[in-house]
C-alpha cells in the first residue's frame, strides 16, 4: 500500500513540477520547478529498488540544473518575468499532445505484446551498485567508452574556447599595455 | 511492513530532528564561546550562568520577530529557500548511523533511520541539494549583494562537488560498498584498520571539501560579512533567517559524523566505549570547524575554484588511479 501511495504522490508532484516549468514565464520558477521535478523522479528509482540510480539521479541533476541557474543569472533579471513570443497556441499544444501519445505508444507497445525478456537476469547476491557495474562493463562497454571519449572532447573544446588570452592579467599590466590592447581591439572592430 | 517498524522509524525521525535542532542552537553558543576564548574575550556572559541561556534568548528573539517579505522579491521562492536548506540537512541524516545498535527493554534498536545500501552516496547527494537554499534565496531577493552571493554559491557547488566525489571514491573501492555501516565493519578491528592510514590523501581532500560543503571559514565566501553584507541572508528576518542557521549547523554536525565513520573507524566494534569514541571524534571535527574560523582568513571565489579544479581534483584523480593499481596487483 505504501508503494502505491508513494507512487501516486510522486507522479502527481513530478508532473505538476514539469507543468510549471513549461508554462511559467518567470525564469526562477521554471528553474526551481525543473530541479524539483528532476529530484522527485529519483523517488521512482527508490520505489523500484534501484537505490544506486536514484542517488545518481539526485547528484547528477542537482549539478546540471545548478549550471543552468548560472546561465539564467547571466541572461535574465531573475526577479522579473520574461516576455515570450507566443506562436499559434493550437499548433503548439496539438504537437505536444501528439508527441506525448507517440512516446507512450513506443514504450507501451512491447509491454502489451508481452514478449519482453531480460537479457541479463539479476545476479543472486550481487548488490544494486555491483549489478549496474556488471552490465555497464559487459553489454554496454562500447557506449560507455564512446560517452567517455565524447566527454573528453567536450572538455578539451571547453578549455580551448575559454582559455584564450588566459595568460593575460589586466591587474598586472600597466596602463600603456592596456591601451595597446584596446587599440588593437578597436582596429579589429573598425576593419 | 509491520506496525512496530513504522512506530520505531517515526520515533527515530522525531528524536533526530529534536536532538539536532537543539544541537544547532548549542552550536552557535559553542562557536561564540570558543571564538571568544581564542581571541581573549569572554563571549556571551550575561544571560544565565556563563551565558548558557543566551540560546533561549536568541530562540525567543528569532521566533517572535516579524517575518518581513520585502516588495520586489519573488515571494514563493523567497519563502521556500530557507526551508530547503534546513530540510535537506535533516534528510541527509537518514542514512547516517549515529551510534552502534543497542538493546533497550529487550528490543534491539539500530540508531539509523534507513540502512540503504548506498548510504554515503545518498548523504553526499542530499547535502549537495542544501546549497540550493543560498542560491534560490540569493536570486529571489532582488538585492545585488544577494545576487553576488547566489553566483558564488553556484561557483562553490560546481567546484567542491567533484573533489568530494573523487576523494570518497578511493575508500569506496577498498571497502567495496557504499553503506556507512559496511565502512564501519571494515574498520572494526581497531586503530590499525582505519582507512585513514591507507588513504591519507583522500582523508585530507574530503576534509577540505567538507569546509566548502558546509560553507565554513576558509570557504565562507557565500555569506562573507565584510564583503557582501550577509549574502543570501541580507533580506531575511526572523525564523526564516534562523532556518538557514539551523541548516548550516546541522550540516556541520552531520559531516562531522560522516568523516569519522568513513575514515577514522566510526564506532568500532560497537561497544559502549566505541560509541563514546565516535561522539568524541565528532566533537573534535566540530571543534576544528570553529578553530579554523578563528585561525584562518577567507579565500576569494577565484582562489577557491583554482584550488578545487587545478590542485585538489588532479591529486584526487591520481589517488584513485594509484589505489586502483595497488588493488589490482
Amino acid at each position: 500500500m505504501f508503494e502505491a501511495v508513494a507512487f501516486y504522490l510522486f507522479a502527481f508532484l513530478t508532473i505538476s513540477m514539469f507543468y510549471i516549468t513549461v508554462t511559467t514565464s518567470q525564469a526562477l520558477y521554471a528553474l526551481t520547478a525543473l530541479a524539483a521535478g528532476m529530484i522527485f523522479i529519483s523517488a521512482f528509482f527508490f520505489i523500484l529498488g534501484a537505490d544506486f540510480l536514484g542517488a545518481v539521479q539526485i547528484i547528477v541533476y542537482t549539478g546540471a540544473v545548478m549550471a543552468i541557474y548560472a546561465f539564467g543569472m547571466m541572461f535574465f533579471d531573475s526577479t522579473r518575468s520574461v516576455r515570450e513570443k507566443q506562436g499559434n497556441k493550437y499548433i503548439i499544444s496539438g504537437l505536444a499532445i501528439l508527441s506525448a501519445v507517440l512516446v507512450v505508444l513506443i514504450f507501451a507497445a512491447p509491454m502489451i505484446s508481452t514478449n519482453m525478456t531480460a537479457f541479463y537476469p539479476s545476479i543472486e547476491g550481487a548488490g544494486n551498485t555491483q549489478e549496474v557495474g556488471m552490465v555497464l562493463f559487459t553489454k554496454y562497454l562500447i557506449p560507455f567508452e564512446v560517452a567517455a571519449v565524447m566527454l573528453l572532447v567536450a572538455m578539451i573544446a571547453g578549455i580551448v574556447l575559454a582559455g584564450k588570452k588566459m595568460d593575460l592579467s589586466l591587474t598586472l599590466m600597466n596602463q600603456a599595455e592596456i591601451d595597446e590592447i584596446k587599440k588593437e581591439q578597436d582596429k579589429k572592430v573598425l576593419s | 511492513m509491520d506496525t512496530a517498524y513504522l512506530v520505531e522509524t517515526v520515533i527515530k525521525v522525531v528524536v533526530i530532528l529534536l536532538v539536532f535542532s537543539a544541537l544547532a542552537g548549542f552550536g552557535t553558543y559553542f562557536e561564540r564561546k570558543i571564538l571568544a576564548f581564542m581571541q581573549r574575550r569572554l563571549g556571551p556572559m550575561n544571560v544565565g550562568p556563563y551565558g548558557l541561556l543566551q540560546i533561549a534568548a536568541d530562540g525567543i528573539k528569532l521566533f517572535t520577530k516579524e517575518d518581513i517579505i520585502p516588495t520586489g522579491v519573488v515571494a514563493t521562492i523567497f519563502k521556500l529557500a530557507p526551508v530547503i536548506t534546513a530540510a535537506t540537512a535533516f534528510m541527509a541524516a537518514a542514512a547516517i548511523p549515529f551510534l552502534p545498535s543497542f538493546t533497550i527493554f529487550g528490543y534491539t534498536v539500530h540508531p539509523i533511520v534507513a540502512d540503504v545500501n548506498i548510504g554515503i552516496l545518498y548523504v553526499m547527494g542530499v547535502m549537495a541539494i542544501g546549497l540550493y537554499g543560498p542560491l534560490l534565496g540569493g536570486m529571489a531577493s532582488a538585492n545585488k549583494f544577494s545576487l553576488i552571493s547566489a553566483a558564488r554559491a553556484a561557483a562553490v557547488f560546481i567546484s567542491y562537488e567533484v573533489v568530494t566525489g573523487l576523494a570518497i571514491l578511493a575508500p569506496i573501492m577498498m571497502v567495496g560498498s557504499l553503506s556507512l555501516i559496511d565502512f564501519n565493519e571494515y574498520q572494526a578491528g581497531g586503530i590499525g584498520d582505519w582507512i585513514v592510514w591507507s588513504q591519507p590523501v583522500a582523508f585530507i581532500l574530503f576534509w577540505i571539501a567538507a569546509f566548502a560543503e558546509t560553507g565554513r571559514t576558509p570557504f565562507h565566501l557565500i555569506a562573507n560579512d565584510h564583503e557582501i553584507i550577509d549574502g543570501f541572508g541580507t533580506e531575511y528576518s526572523g525564523m526564516r533567517w534562523g532556518l538557514f542557521f539551523i541548516g548550516e549547523y546541522a550540516n556541520m554536525f552531520f559531516i562531522s559524523f560522516v568523516i569519522p565513520l568513513v575514515f577514522l573507524g566510526g564506532y568500532g566494534d560497537g561497544s559502549f566505549l566505541g560509541a563514546l569514541a565516535l561522539l568524541g571524534k565528532m566533537a573534535f571535527f566540530f571543534f576544528f570547524f570553529l578553530w579554523t574560523r578563528a585561525a584562518w582568513p577567507d579565500v576569494r571565489p577565484d582562489q577557491l575554484m583554482w584550488l578545487c579544479w587545478k590542485v585538489l581534483m588532479p591529486i584526487a584523480v591520481i589517488n584513485v588511479v594509484i589505489t586502483g593499481f595497488v588493488m589490482m596487483f
